[in-house]
């Protein structure tokens, strides 16, 4: 997965981060201060092989997400992963799908171009003969009040690991 | 033995006289006798589930969900680009103009679908809406749904899109969307018992073959199929695992 770099912005003023992921990969990303609203009606949905990479995408997550689906296929899934989210709430989507269970929550992810989308988010374990092959994400248009919710808490969790 | 063949209750019933040739297809094909069962509603065909008594079904994605994990059905084949689709639909008057309009104490037509209650109420979700702050109202079918909104006993009503885009015109021109799922990868199974054994691939083969003679081509049309196409395992996996994702409320 390479860094982003300011083209990616498309002329938009963005913030430098460095993300360091669960696995200890570090990447440079940008940040756009600017929301793409989720569109009425439909569905992200992907899929993952048991360490997070992305094996399937839908239409409406290569458009949300402005990767081409050659781009998202054969990443980590955490290709997405925001500055403002907390670590601790992938750690517990981690914990909670490895189990076996079902993980929902309310996600902001980043995009190739530094922007951000909100997300109500289901995650399942894939179960095929009793063993997990792999997990399903679908993601749905999220409530703007559990939006600003979320982004009061994430703030104070952000940061904490 | 006579075989029991059902279609799921959400089928408009101006395709019922084509379900039956659809019967009579299958049974010149399969060789033994099959009964078309209509059920008048989801609790009688959850009630024969229950009892096993159904051999092939036509059946929505959430009751195929559960027919595939829990009793074994096989899934045989899918209509070809025919993907379930939900619409939200208002009084063409009402002041009602996105789903953030929406407030508590919304009064909801539905029907008892499953899949299509449960896609609409998670397009509602963004209002803040669900099961437990809205008035919620059974109806028997999709055109009651559409009365009871021009009869402003609802708000909004919940429609299944192919049934909503085949309302009268008279009807139609009072309503207006408010929003339309595309979600495309939902959409009705043909399923079969494990007990069929070794029929349920002479039952493909014929499906994916049913256009290629001309009573075949017209039963298909009859009931608006275009094609059957063949479905693996993983592609219902898929699907069910997508019908758990969404049964969970925000």
């Amino acid at each position: 997965m390479r860094d982003m770099t300011i083209d990616d912005l498309h002329g938009e003023p963005g913030v430098e981060h460095w993300l360091t992921y669960a696995d200890g990969f570090r990447r440079r990303i940008y940040v756009v201060d600017k929301e793409i609203p989720f569109p009425e009606g439909r569905l992200i949905v992907s899929q993952t092989d048991t360490a997070g990479v992305i094996t399937t995408a839908n239409q409406s997550f290569v458009a949300m997400s402005g990767f081409t689906a050659d781009e998202l296929i054969g990443q980590q899934h955490y290709i997405l992963r925001h500055p403002d989210m907390p670590a601790v709430a992938f750690k517990d989507l981690w914990d909670t799908v490895s189990q076996g269970k079902k993980w929902t929550g309310y996600v902001k992810n980043l995009r190739k171009d530094g922007a951000y989308y909100w997300v109500f988010a289901s995650v399942v374990p894939n179960i095929r003969n009793g063993r997990i092959v792999g997990y399903t994400s679908v993601r749905r248009k999220p409530s703007r009040t559990k939006v600003a919710e979320c982004t009061a808490l994430y703030r104070t969790l952000v940061g904490q690991s | 033995m006579t075989l029991t063949f059902t279609v799921s209750p959400d089928f408009n019933t101006k395709y019922l006289p084509g379900w039956f040739v659809f019967n009579t297809w299958l049974q010149r094909h399969l060789g033994v006798p099959t009964h078309f069962e209509v059920f008048d509603g989801f609790d009688e065909l959850h009630r024969a589930m229950a009892a096993d008594s159904i051999d092939i079904i036509y059946a929505n994605p959430f009751d195929a969900a559960r027919l595939v994990r829990d009793h074994g059905y096989v899934a045989v084949a899918r209509p070809v680009g025919r993907p379930d689709e939900a619409v939200i639909a208002t009084h063409e008057g009402s002041a009602i103009h996105a789903v953030e309009d929406l407030l508590p104490g919304t009064r909801i037509a539905t029907t008892d679908d499953p899949d299509v209650h449960m896609m609409c109420m998670i397009m509602i979700e963004p209002a803040d809406l669900n099961s437990g702050n809205v008035a919620m109202f059974r109806r028997d079918n999709y055109v009651l749904v559409a009365k009871s909104l021009l009869k402003n006993e609802a708000d909004i009503g919940f429609f299944l899109a192919e049934t909503f885009d085949d309302l009268s015109g008279p009807i139609r021109s009072q309503l207006r969307v408010l929003v339309r799922s595309q979600i495309y990868v939902i959409n009705h199974l043909l399923l079969a018992h494990p007990r069929l054994g070794a029929q349920i691939d002479q039952l493909r083969g014929h499906l994916l073959q049913m256009g290629n003679d001309a009573k075949g081509a017209m039963a298909l049309q009859d009931v608006a199929i275009k094609a059957w196409e063949s479905v693996d395992q993983e592609d219902v996996e898929f699907m069910i695992d997508l019908m758990v994702a969404l049964t969970v409320t925000a």
